[in-house]
């Protein structure tokens, strides 16, 4: 018994001091990643508060008291106004995303509905081409599209930012996943021995029951579009500003160097993000909970 | 023999409905992925400019790959100069990305540390990820960009801790240029990529690591396993899976690297270092009407198309279900027998 003290020492006390140690270190080590998380957006909000001399010549972590001048130079500044507007560019961003979320989330159950509970002959075949075509990015086939939706008079509208939305083979993917750990067969059979139509199945059984995983693919399909910048970017090539989204918005104000005043652009990016950090801080349980179970599944 | 009414209710198909609700999935499909992905291939075999009408058959790629005239060498110069840009920044973000986020999926796993408000760094550290990559570039550019007069906020930061001098007689700091210079813009645009996704990686990793059959982590605690050997000798070997689907996936991300790469410069001069592949391609298919290089775009995206594929086909072979093919083989195997008994019996079955 002695023996062992001495090779081992205090077994239980040093046990609990290494576990200590090593806990305080590490939570030191992620508030240090916490901070260089967030200083970019803590600043970020805060030269939007103050004055482009101030923010110019010095940094500041107390927020200043320049916001509501800010705000109304916004509406007064020429050459910003040339840039960006940001009641037009929600609106857009807004109605492009909603409409999109919706065709993603219910085209991609409906497809996943498809395969799952029918068989059909080319039904493997069609589940392995949409997991193929899942791979494809978007700029290998931006060429062709753009060049495409330029022959059928389609670019400077906002259909093909929408209709595209249809085909989300990760989506479609991933409920798939879900649909064959918690949809079972029977419930169909038996809605169709009560008389209930295929369609009529889906819409009113399958869907309600696949809400959890309609609600993390909404989320996640609302927030890529919403950030999309890349499509927007190509399909709408010279409208006007009151057709841009905001992420547009946002370029279009980098490249112009006619906007002098730096705590209005801080202001302008800022509340290009407030959405999504808004929505973000709501929703980040679900957020988290959804991205790990993309990881499990894939 | 069935009666007629049993062959009636038998032959009842439900695979109508199938078809009808993958159509519209399929319809969208064809008509705004893989016909554009075909128009791709065939834009890459006709011209340039004004004769973009021209069939010019292998001339883009032969441009591309290999010069040619003073004109051409220069397209060709800046595709490889664009390919290796996008490599550089891959390289520079995958590697400290995955480094971070395996250790701290790790720690954040580990049962017996006691470390408070776990899920709030899990919350913070994935934030980057939702917010508008263009608002992040912009954002950054203000932050790292500077004038004459006007320092940028990174320089006046590294100034207060001494890194950056301020001239005693003019007042001016001797700034560091991290939007002109060369390696300088790569490294914010590497930081900005891995600031962006190694939450994202941690989190997958994170629920590869709970994947793991947690008896597996006590029969090793029990054998008196230090932390180091548990990670070398149990997490790794069973997380290469996920971590390959990782590597696959992030390789084909950073070929699209665009957002970014494509906002983070001055007003309207570019940075040659950092452009990538991705925006190599769009500036090409945006340039306006004289200098429109479609042809050069839809061969630059054919080649950007065959590096995915075979990227992907990677991940797929990764990522299969094996038990599945598994079940497959013993299902043919299983009829395959029956077959052959049935033939013993001169072809009918029993």
């Amino acid at each position: 018994m002695s023996k062992m003290k001495s090779v081992y020492g205090e077994p239980k006390d040093n046990y609990t001091f290494k576990i200590r140690m090593k806990s305080t270190i590490l939570f030191i080590w992620f508030l240090f990643l916490t901070i260089v998380c967030l200083l970019p957006i803590y600043i970020l909000i805060i030269n939007a508060t103050r004055e482009h001399s101030q923010v110019a010549n010095s940094i500041s972590f107390i927020p200043g008291s320049h916001l509501v001048e800010n705000f109304k130079s916004m509406s007064t500044n020429q050459n910003l106004k040339l840039a960006y507007n940001a009641f037009h560019g929600y609106k857009n961003s807004l109605f492009i995303t909603v409409f999109s979320t919706f065709l993603t989330v219910f085209f991609s159950a409906m497809t996943a509905y498809g395969v799952h509970v029918y068989d059909f002959k080319l039904k493997e075949i069609s589940y392995t081409v949409i997991l193929l075509v899942m791979m494809v990015p978007v700029q290998v086939t931006s060429a062709g599209f753009v060049a495409f939706m330029a022959d059928i008079k389609l670019t400077n509208t906002y259909w093909p930012l929408i209709v595209p939305a249809v085909a989300a083979p990760a989506v479609v993917y991933f409920m798939r996943s879900y649909m064959k750990s918690s949809f079972p067969l029977d419930i169909v059979e038996a809605a169709r021995i009560d008389g209930c139509s295929e369609f009529r199945t889906f819409v009113s059984i399958a869907i309600p029951m696949m809400k959890p995983a309609i609600a993390v693919q909404a989320i996640f399909a609302f927030i890529a579009s919403w950030n999309n910048f890349y499509t927007p970017n190509m399909i709408l090539i010279n409208v006007d500003l009151k057709k841009k989204t905001l992420p547009m918005m946002v370029s279009a104000l980098q490249s112009s160097d006619k906007v002098k005043d730096l705590g209005l652009i801080y202001l302008a990016i800022a509340l290009s993000i407030l959405p999504i950090i808004i929505a973000y801080v709501l929703l980040s349980r679900f957020i988290i909970a959804g991205v790990a179970l993309g990881g499990v599944k894939e | 023999m069935a009666s007629a009414a049993q062959k009636r209710i038998k032959s009842i198909s439900y695979a109508k409905y199938g078809y009808l609700f993958i159509l519209p999935f399929f319809l969208v499909y064809f008509f705004f992925q893989l016909y554009p992905l075909i128009n791709t291939f065939i834009v890459s075999f006709h011209g340039n400019g004004p004769g973009t009408e021209d069939f010019v058959g292998f001339e883009n790629y032969k441009t591309l790959l290999f010069g040619g005239g003073r004109r051409e060498s220069v397209i060709s110069k800046s595709f490889y100069s664009s390919f290796k840009n996008t490599i550089i920044l891959w390289f520079g973000n995958f590697i400290p990305q995955i480094a971070l986020s395996l250790s701290l999926a790790v720690w954040f796993t580990e049962a017996n540390l006691k470390i408070p408000g776990k899920g709030f760094f899990k919350v913070v550290m994935y934030l980057p990820n939702v917010i508008t990559a263009a608002s992040v570039a912009v954002l950054f550019l203000q932050l790292c960009g500077q004038s004459e007069t006007n320092p940028g906020a990174l320089n006046i930061l590294l100034s207060k801790i001494g890194v950056v001098e301020q001239d005693a007689t003019s007042g001016l700091y001797k700034t560091i240029p991290f939007v002109e210079g060369v390696w300088q813009s790569r490294g914010v645009v590497m930081f900005i990529q891995t600031w962006m996704w190694f939450g994202n990686t941690m989190i997958m990793l994170m629920s590869g690591i709970q994947g793991i059959n947690p008896s597996l982590f006590e029969a090793a605690s029990i054998d008196g396993a230090s932390s180091g050997q548990v990670f070398r000798k149990i997490t790794l070997p069973l997380l290469t899976p996920i971590m390959a689907y990782t590597l696959v996936t992030s390789m084909i991300g950073g070929l699209q690297m665009f957002d970014i790469p494509y906002l983070y410069h001055k007003g309207t001069a570019k940075n040659e270092e950092i452009r990538t592949i991705a925006v190599l391609i769009y500036d090409y298919f945006h340039a306006q009407l004289d200098e429109n290089k479609m042809g050069y775009a839809g061969a630059a995206s054919v080649l950007l198309f065959f590096v995915t594929l075979i990227l992907g086909c990677i991940s797929f072979y990764i990522t299969r279900d094996k038990d599945e093919i598994a079940k497959k083989k013993q299902r043919k195997k299983i009829a395959k027998q029956l077959k052959q008994e049935s033939k013993q019996f001169g072809g009918f079955s029993i």
